[in-house]
């Protein structure tokens, strides 16, 4: 063993057996602690798999038998054991019973002889000048082209089949006014809750919001409807008796009434980075995304008053007619003025 | 004609089987010299095979969430196990990670065995990045070295957030709407880039198998090849370690690999399995089941991504709200925290060890490891990037600070604001001062030897405390031992003073070993320590006194 360590350039300056007489009692405990460890393991094995066989582990309402909540903790308590005392048992036999040792090997990591060096350069010109690359420049050229090819197609293939062009597709939402799909209401698109029912005014108490969407139940070309496009949610306000919205220019008819509006709707797409900025506060009249913090003023027409924000979340413009039930129901006047969402390069 | 033989035909089953191999394949040389190659021990070199093992953990894992898993995000309706969710309807995907859960016995254990191993291999290749950093082993010859390791780390990333994404429950499916307004927020190609990922606006029907194929094979075979590359360049450059006892930069001081070495290395990794199995057992990691599917419409308060992605969420928090608006085009406020930041911060650990070499003309080859105090200047460094990672990173749960400790939250935006500013400066100085402190105390315990409590009154009353020199004295009493790089004893316990009973056996009293035996171990220790018993003699003369 020695001579072939050093044949491989390791040099066994110090070896030493744990245990130099054989058959003492210390040598029998080691030996026993380290057999004692993977008992242990292969008896963990074993009650692992009885439990994963005969433990209850189908989930119940609460109220009933809750015993499959052990199923998961008892199986992950003999697995580690399992796999903690068979490493443990690995490294006592390592620490208690092998010949401790210290090892020194030579690196070798001088660089390659001048001899080599010079070899493999020659032997690599040699090659080269073989195939005349050097003097046909033609064929250099035209290999050089062939290879970008090579290298390129099958990048755009690949890319080129995956490209979808954005088009305006982020500029518009499915409040867009639509005469085929609601003649009634002149192409006008009416808000819906999540269960397709109409929004009325006289759903909401002063103060509440509600998340509504447009009522398009026919799919896009997307595959999505008014309430599965991640462009829809919306959020109504009802405002308390008092408060006024300082509108945008331009925007001041809005809400409904068109003037001093009760009810103001605005995209629930933080204009940050998309997550729906739903946490509406309503002492303070601000909605506040969860994810970055982003704080809007509704009173402000939800301009960004704190956090990674810059723009006002986009308003809806609203408007109410009464349907065949006598009753009045919100429809989206237009589309948004503006891009919903987080902002892009071609936003202006 | 026949082929050449062994002088002697093995007898026994094992040296056959041996032979079958060695003359089909000529093992004997190549392998010995693996069995016999040498791995020093040090504690902070378990980082990197704590990454490894994990991996392995999560091949083991990943492979079997495959055969329930069902990466489609066609719309199904619930009928499983889990009675709140029954007649939702949801994605196939999100149904079959509830599947796993509910459905598959064991499933639940392994999906957070898995989900807690790719926590651990995220964070024990950082550690190991931090111990590779602070002892200068990325100098040469092991710069590619460094880079692959940095390669692993942000693919490792990558493959993370991949497979968050997977189940396209609503904690998920938040954290892809973040990416997709973060693929939105590039210059000029962002709505190009964003419409490519997900196949049409956010959310698409696409890009879940789309990282289900990314997430199980192009990324774990990437990370497998590099995995590769990376250790047969620690097999081919072998391992560093810090100065001693034979160890110098022309060799290895350790253990050889059979069997000392791989029986340890094979314990840890089942000590790594098991622990992963006692967290994904004990401890509950993203209980999908209680987020719901995802809806673009919903979201819930206190929306954290794993760790690793935390820094990110961090910045993205804290970075105002500047938005530039030039010729009707917007380069969006997003774009700063979430692409230039990182972009930064992987190219400067990237650069590191070549500007290091530039400034200080250091072209030599390093296999002996520095002592962090021993190189202030990247010891503060490495504290100052770490100071700005933590800053970002507890900031990605500012919420939560804020509601814990009853802080404002836009205090806490604004803290993090400004501790990102000025707390990296101030993390250098300090970690300057301590090099410099404890480079100053290593040196004064060479010089003037070590405390060793004992106060002596001298004859006119002056009291000295008694100092154990290290090594020979000059005329003055002063350690003439110079500073070698390594750790200096400084009680007198670390020099084997006042542990006399070592070796002993036995947890609660010592063994004891019958008559004969007990007898043969006193001769066999007395011959070997005869020499020894001689030093240790002269080393309890009186102590060099000096004040």
């Amino acid at each position: 063993m020695l001579a072939g360590s050093e044949v491989d350039g390791v040099h066994i300056v110090h070896r030493r057996d744990r245990f130099p007489i054989r058959g003492t009692r210390a040598e029998k405990r080691a030996e026993r602690g380290v057999a004692m460890a993977f008992t242990v393991s292969a008896l963990a094995g074993v009650a692992f798999v009885v439990y994963f066989i005969a433990g209850k582990w189908h989930w119940h309402l609460p109220g009933t038998s809750q015993t499959f909540q052990y199923y998961t903790p008892i199986l992950g308590v003999t697995l580690a054991t399992m796999f903690i005392f068979m490493g443990v048992g690995l490294v006592l036999w390592a620490k208690w019973l092998m010949p401790e040792e210290e090892v020194v090997q030579d690196r070798h990591d001088e660089p390659s002889t001048e001899e080599d060096k010079l070899l493999t350069e020659a032997t690599l010109l040699v090659g080269l000048s073989d195939t005349g690359l050097p003097r046909r420049s033609l064929i250099t050229r035209s290999m050089l082209l062939a290879g970008g090819a090579i290298g390129t197609v099958p990048l755009i293939a690949l890319v080129g089949a995956m490209i979808k062009k954005p088009g305006s597709q982020l500029l518009h939402t499915l409040y867009t006014p639509n005469p085929t799909l609601f003649p009634d209401s002149n192409g006008m698109v009416p808000l819906v809750y999540s269960d397709w029912r109409q929004v009325s005014p006289d759903d909401m108490l002063p103060g509440s919001i509600a998340t509504v969407f447009p009522g398009v139940r026919e799919e896009t070309p997307d595959g999505t409807d008014g309430l599965t496009d991640a462009s829809s949610p919306t959020l109504l306000i009802r405002l308390r008796p008092g408060q006024t919205v300082q509108s945008r220019k331009g925007q001041g008819g809005f809400g409904y009434p068109a003037k001093n509006p009760e009810f103001v709707a605005f995209s629930k797409i933080c204009t940050h980075a998309g997550c729906p900025a739903s946490l509406y506060e309503q002492q303070t009249t601000r909605l506040l995304c969860p994810c970055h913090q982003s704080q809007f003023e509704v009173l402000k027409d939800a301009k960004p008053v704190f956090g990674p924000a810059t723009r006002s979340l986009p308003k809806l413009p609203l408007t109410v007619l009464t349907g065949p039930d006598g009753r009045q129901y919100f429809y989206a006047h237009s589309d948004y003025v503006e891009a919903i969402g987080p902002a892009f390069w071609e936003r202006r | 004609m026949t082929a050449p033989r062994r002088k002697s035909e093995p007898r026994t089953p094992i040296g056959k089987v041996g032979t079958f191999f060695d003359d089909r394949l000529k093992l004997a040389g190549p392998m010995r010299k693996q069995l016999n190659k040498v791995f020093p021990d040090h504690w902070s070199f378990m980082m990197g095979e704590i990454a490894l093992y994990s991996f392995i953990i999560l091949l083991l894992t990943g492979t079997y969430l495959s055969f329930f898993f069902d990466p489609s995000m066609q719309e199904t309706v619930y009928h499983g196990r889990y009675v709140p969710m029954q007649g939702l309807s949801m994605s196939r995907a999100y149904a079959s990670t509830l599947d796993i859960t509910f459905d598959v016995r064991g499933g639940l254990i392994i999906r957070q065995i898995h989900h807690w191993a790719a926590l651990l291999f995220l964070a024990a290749m950082i550690i190991h990045m931090f111990r590779v950093f602070f002892t200068g082993a990325f100098r040469k010859p092991r710069e590619l070295n460094w880079l692959i390791g940095l390669g692993l780390i942000t693919l490792g990333i990558i493959e993370g957030f991949a497979g968050y994404s997977l189940p396209d429950d609503l904690l998920s499916g938040t954290g892809l709407r973040i990416a997709d307004a973060i693929m939105l927020s590039i210059p000029v190609v962002g709505t190009w880039v964003s419409f490519l990922v997900f196949g049409g606006p956010f959310p698409g029907h696409v890009i879940i198998e789309r990282f289900y194929i990314a997430h199980v094979l192009l990324i774990p075979a990437i990370l497998a090849a590099l995995i590769g590359a990376h250790l047969v360049l620690v097999v081919r450059q072998k391992h560093t370690q810090f100065p001693g006892h034979g160890r110098t930069e022309e060799t290895v001081s350790g253990e050889r690999v059979f069997p000392l070495y791989a029986a340890k290395a094979g314990g840890f990794f089942f000590i790594v399995a098991g622990i992963t199995a006692a967290l994904g057992g004990l401890a509950q990691i993203n209980p999908v089941w209680l987020f719901g599917p995802y809806e673009p419409r919903a979201v819930s308060s206190g929306s954290q991504p794993d760790w690793y992605m935390m820094f990110l969420d961090g910045s993205t928090r804290l970075f105002p709200s500047w938005e530039i608006r030039l010729f009707h085009h917007t380069i969006p406020a997003l774009f700063w925290p979430t692409v230039v930041l990182p972009g930064i911060l992987f190219t400067l650990a990237g650069a590191y060890p070549f500007i290091e070499a530039k400034m200080t003309k250091d072209r030599a080859f390093h296999n002996l490891l520095q002592r962090p105090r021993d190189v202030p200047v990247r010891t503060s460094l490495g504290a100052m990037a770490i100071t700005f990672y933590m800053v970002l990173f507890l900031s990605g749960g500012n919420d939560l600070i804020a509601k814990a400790f009853d802080i404002s939250l836009n205090a806490m935006t604004w803290g993090g604001r400004i501790l990102l500013l000025i707390l990296p400066p101030i993390a250098y100085v300090v970690t300057y001062r301590i090099c410099l402190g404890l480079q100053r105390h290593d040196r004064e315990v060479l010089e003037h030897g070590m405390e060793t409590g004992i106060i002596q009154v001298l004859p006119h009353g002056e009291f000295i405390e008694v100092h154990q020199p290290l090594g020979p004295v000059d005329a003055h009493g002063h350690g003439t031992l110079p500073y070698a790089g390594t750790p200096i004893p400084k009680r007198m316990n670390q020099v084997g003073a006042g542990t006399p009973l070592r070796h002993v056996r036995g947890f609660f009293y010592p063994v004891k070993e019958k008559p004969e035996i007990q007898a043969a171990i006193d001769e066999l220790e007395a011959a070997s320590n005869g020499h020894a018993a001689v030093e240790d003699a002269s080393a309890n003369e009186p102590a060099q006194l000096h004040d």
